[in-house]
Parts: structure tokens; sequence; C-alpha cells
């Protein structure tokens, strides 16, 4: 859908932190569309995954259509001509929300290092801070996935009564140890590039070769064995024969090659370390006796999605939420979409979750004005 | 015929004559639990006509797909483990229509829903029916009615009940049948319902 959006930005004086620190003077960056109706009851919010940004939609000034426009606009599944859609950069990224490359006020230097590190709670907590800017009490929905899903899970159990609807999907109520691990090689790639220089590399080189590695890696458990098998197969780059050298041989090591360069354009090294860490401490049943009892409070009605092929964030993890949803009879609906796409699925199967994110919409929508 | 069409043509052939009954027995504004929903239809139809908070447990993907899509919350997933993780008593009405026979431990599915239910309706086809006596009597084989009309090896299902069996398995569990309802056709069947009826409708209560 071609209409243009422009990305906004608002400042808070400050934002307390689950590691205790206060952050001043925050930004967020966010985009909305659609318009609010008459009883603020119409918004819903999207939270995007791990580099992704508050483009969810629409043309940029540049060009770009946003990363969920097949999802969001006019007659599609978040439909803007009856919701109100805001998506915002999550805190300690890179597209306009304050995050490690950002100035620290007090030193007038980027952050780096010195950035406090970050929880998913508080990563939603601005976030609350810019639907409340907004003039929005309660929230018609959350939805994302990924790293998005684990923020909707976040909002539903920190503003139980500000979210009426949740959609995660593709996602985990706590990371596993080998979703921790892939997030670890990222990290570790990234620090051991001697361009990081403990993180103070603003005035120089940026550790661009540790960056692309990082996510030459995530690329690999964003796709399936049977999406890389039907996408590049053994086929070679650009020769009919090897080139007994280590220079590029195949298909599949020139498009990781090429999306890890691409990826240093536009994201920040720190902000991958803070992210992926916000995401390794996410466990919403973190100091609860179970992850039942994480939605005690919790009111939303639920539809939970996974994809058969996610081994990145398996069906097991969201049968878990489901479970646990259950065991305090909230209201969940769950499907498990077939798809060959791998954890890629949830932005690229659009069709079957358009239907349903319709339906499911339509049904809350209605509760709320029963 | 392979046994997944085999369970299509049983929810056709029977076309749901249960529905009306259950829909009859549902309290309006209740939460309701309806197992093996399908695409939700009857949920959808209880959710606007008694404005029940309605939820179905369906194990085929695309039927789950079609009944989120018309707005009804269903869980994938099969009907035994689907029960397990609610709390005691988490709805007031569980439905099972058409399914007890199919189930592989109907005992430890009644018993589970009245666990999480207060009241359970069940519906299934009376094995006890005259014509499939008939049909066993001279053929010697395993019948084949109208109300039957598989083979034995693609047949969906797995327990041949009668009203009478069910009834009695209420009194050996102590349960509490509140309404029974029988049905021959669209009729209702008050005399010798075990002989005389192709399907039984009971909302029961422990």
């Amino acid at each position: 859908m071609s209409f243009s959006v422009e990305t906004q930005c608002v400042r808070f004086p400050s934002l307390e932190l689950d590691c205790g620190v206060t952050l001043v003077n925050v930004d967020c960056a966010y985009e909305t569309y659609g318009s609010l109706n008459g009883d603020r009851s119409n918004a819903i919010l999207v939270t995007h995954a791990f580099s992704g940004d508050a483009h969810a939609a629409g043309i940029s000034a540049d060009g770009q259509p946003g990363w969920w426009s097949n999802m969001i606009g006019p007659g599609l599944g978040f439909d803007t001509d009856r919701y109100f859609v805001i998506c915002a950069n999550v805190l300690g990224g890179c597209r306009g929300t304050t995050g490690p490359a950002c100035l620290d006020p007090t030193t007038g230097q980027p952050y780096g290092m010195h950035f406090p590190v970050i929880t998913i709670g508080d990563i939603v907590r601005l976030q609350k801070r810019l639907t409340g800017h907004l003039g929005i009490e309660k929230l018609l929905a959350v939805v994302g996935g990924s790293m998005g899903g684990m923020q909707v899970l976040e909002w539903a159990v920190a503003y139980p009564e500000c979210v009426a609807a949740a959609i995660p999907i593709a996602t985990t109520a706590r990371h596993s140890a080998q979703q921790i691990a892939f997030n670890e090689v990222g990290r570790q790639a990234i620090m051991a590039d001697p361009d990081w220089n403990q993180g103070d590399y603003y005035s120089s080189k940026p550790p661009a070769r540790g960056l692309a590695v990082a996510r030459m890696v995530g690329h690999i458990t964003y796709m399936s064995d049977a999406s890389m098998r039907q996408k590049f197969g053994r086929r070679l780059r650009d020769k009919d024969a090897f080139g007994f050298d280590f220079s590029v041989d195949f298909e599949v090591e020139s498009y990781l090659r090429y999306r890890g360069s691409q990826f240093v354009n536009r994201f920040d090294a720190n902000s991958y370390l803070y992210i992926t860490k916000a995401m390794d401490y996410f466990d919403l049943s973190n100091g609860k006796p179970s992850l039942s009892a994480a939605f005690d409070r919790t009111k939303a009605r639920f539809l939970v999605l996974s994809f058969s092929s996610d081994w990145l964030y398996p069906t097991y993890q969201s049968l878990e939420i489901v479970s646990a949803l259950r065991g305090r009879n909230v209201d969940v609906a769950f499907c498990e979409l077939p798809s060959h796409y791998g954890h890629d699925a949830f932005l690229l199967e659009v069709k079957e979750q358009t239907a349903m994110v319709k339906g499911f919409l339509a049904s809350v929508f209605e509760d709320l004005s029963r | 015929m392979t046994a997944q069409t085999a369970a299509e043509v049983n929810r056709n052939v029977l076309a749901r004559r249960d529905y009306a009954m259950i829909a009859e027995l549902v309290r309006p504004a209740s939460r309701v639990l309806d197992l093996g929903c399908g695409e939700g239809e009857l949920l959808a139809w209880l959710r606007e006509y008694k404005n029940v908070d309605a939820r179905g447990v369906e194990i085929e993907g695309a039927k789950v797909q079609r009944a989120i899509a018309r707005g009804v919350s269903v869980y994938q997933g099969d009907l035994e483990s689907g029960l397990r993780d609610y709390p005691d008593r988490s709805f007031d009405f569980i439905i099972l229509s058409q399914t007890l026979q199919e189930m592989r431990h109907p005992l430890g599915v009644l018993q589970e829903m009245l666990r999480v239910g207060e009241h359970v309706i069940v519906s299934f086809p009376n094995f006890g029916h005259w014509t499939v006596r008939v049909a066993h009597l001279f053929s010697g084989r395993a019948p084949k009615t109208e109300l039957f009309p598989y083979d034995w090896y693609d047949s969906p299902n797995l327990h041949f009940l009668t009203v009478d069996d069910f009834v009695l398995l209420c009194r050996r569990q102590g349960w509490t049948i509140e309404h029974r309802v029988c049905l021959n056709g669209d009729r209702e069947v008050t005399m010798m319902p075990n002989l005389l009826s192709e399907m039984a409708v009971f909302s029961i209560r422990r």
C-alpha cells in the first residue's frame, strides 16, 4: 500500500530502568497509520522484532516500504481504515529511539558501553509512555513477532488493564539455552572485532566485520533447512566450477555475505549487544512461582501463532504460553501455521495471518463495544 | 474411503441435528467450551445469539484457521490434552458433539470434562437403534447402516455405545443426568429410545 509516512519523535525527560539506572532525555521514534477514533478505542501497537524499526508500514520519505507493509494498511490484516496503528523503535535501538549510539547528556559523548543494560520490561515501559503521550489509555491490541512477541507478552503482564487483546507471534515467554547461545555467538563476533574497541568506535571505524558475521549467523537461524535448500541448494555463484580458494563459491555464501554487509549500514553494533541481552534476560516467569502465575492479572484475549518450520522459536514455546494462559482460564486462540520458511514465516505467510488477525480483531472490537 | 473423509461424512450424515438441542441447553451469557468444534459454527452461533464466552478445541489446522477468522477463540490441539491445563470449573458448559465414540479413552475424557465444566453436554449416535441390530443380526457382519455407513476398517468410530450404555455409565459414576433428548430424524423419541432413536443428547453433571 503506497501511502507516505514520516517517522516522528517524542522526548521524555526520564525513564527508570529495571537495572536501577534512570535515563534522562529519552527519545522515542514512532510512526502511526490510520486515525484514532472518538473514544480512543481502536489503537493497535505493533512491536518490532530484533532488527526492525518504527517504519512498519507505508512508504518512507526515501522510498522504503515498511517492514510489515503487507500486513498494515487500508484493507489489510491490520486495517488502517478501521484501526489506528502505532509502531515505535525499541529502547536501545539505533533508528531514532535512544540507544548506545546516542549522546549521553551527562558527558556529551556517545553512550557506548556506558549505556545501561536494558530489558524487555524497559522497552515496554517506554512504549507505555508513548501511548500515554498519544492520549491512549487502553490499546485494542498489541501485536508482534519474535522479539516483538516478547514485548506483547510483557505488555499483557505489566499493564493488564491497558491491553484488550494480545497477538504474540513466533515467540517465547523465555529465551532457551539455544536462543541465548546464538545471541552469544553474535555478541562474541562483534566483541572479537578489534574495531569494536570496547564499544568506543563512534569517532572511528565501526566493527563492521564482527557485526556482519553476527548477522550472518542470525540469518541462518531465521531460515529453515528446507527454505535454504529451495532458495540456494548447492548452486554456485557466477561460476561453473569450484574456485579452489576462499572467495565466494556457493550462492548461500554470497547471500549471507550480502545480508551481513547490508546490515552494517543500518544497524549499530552496540545496539546489537544491548538488544540481544534484553532478549536473553527475558523470562516472563521471573520471580513468579510459575509461568501461569505471571498471567494472574491478565484480562486480554490472546491469539498465539507459531510456524511449523520455525526452529528458532519452535511451536513448543508457543504452546508453553498457551498452556500457561489456560491455567488461568485466559481466553486464548492458538494455531500452528504450516510453512517451510522457518522463523521468517511470520513476515512472509501473509494470507493466513491476515484472515485470522482480521476476524480476531473484529471480534475483540465487538466485545469492547458490547 | 479414508478415515478422515469418513469422519467428515459422519458429521454431514448426522447433519448436526444435535446442534439445535445443544443450543437450547446452553444458558445465555455463560462460559462454553466446545471440544472438536470444527470451524466453530456452533460457537459462532452461541456467541451471536446467546452472548456466551465461546471457546473451542480442534485438531485440524485448516479448521482452526477458519474458526479464528470468524472470530471464535479456538485452540489447535487434541481434546484430551486440551482439557488438562484448565483449572476446575473453568466453564459452565462443555460440549462434545458426535465425538465421544471416536475417543480412545471416553471415560477419561468425560471425567476431565466434568472436572473443568459444571455441565457436560454430550451427543452421540445410538448403536442400539433397531436398524443397527437388524443389520448385525441378519448380515452377521459389522453393521453398516445409514447411521453407521462405514466398513469396520475405515470407521472413525472406536466405540459402539447405546443410550442404555450411557445411562448405565452415569449411574455407575454417580453422575446426574440433567437432560436427555433422543432423536430419530428430527423427531424426539420418548418411548423405547434405546431401540428407536438414532442419536442422543445428554446433559450431565457431577
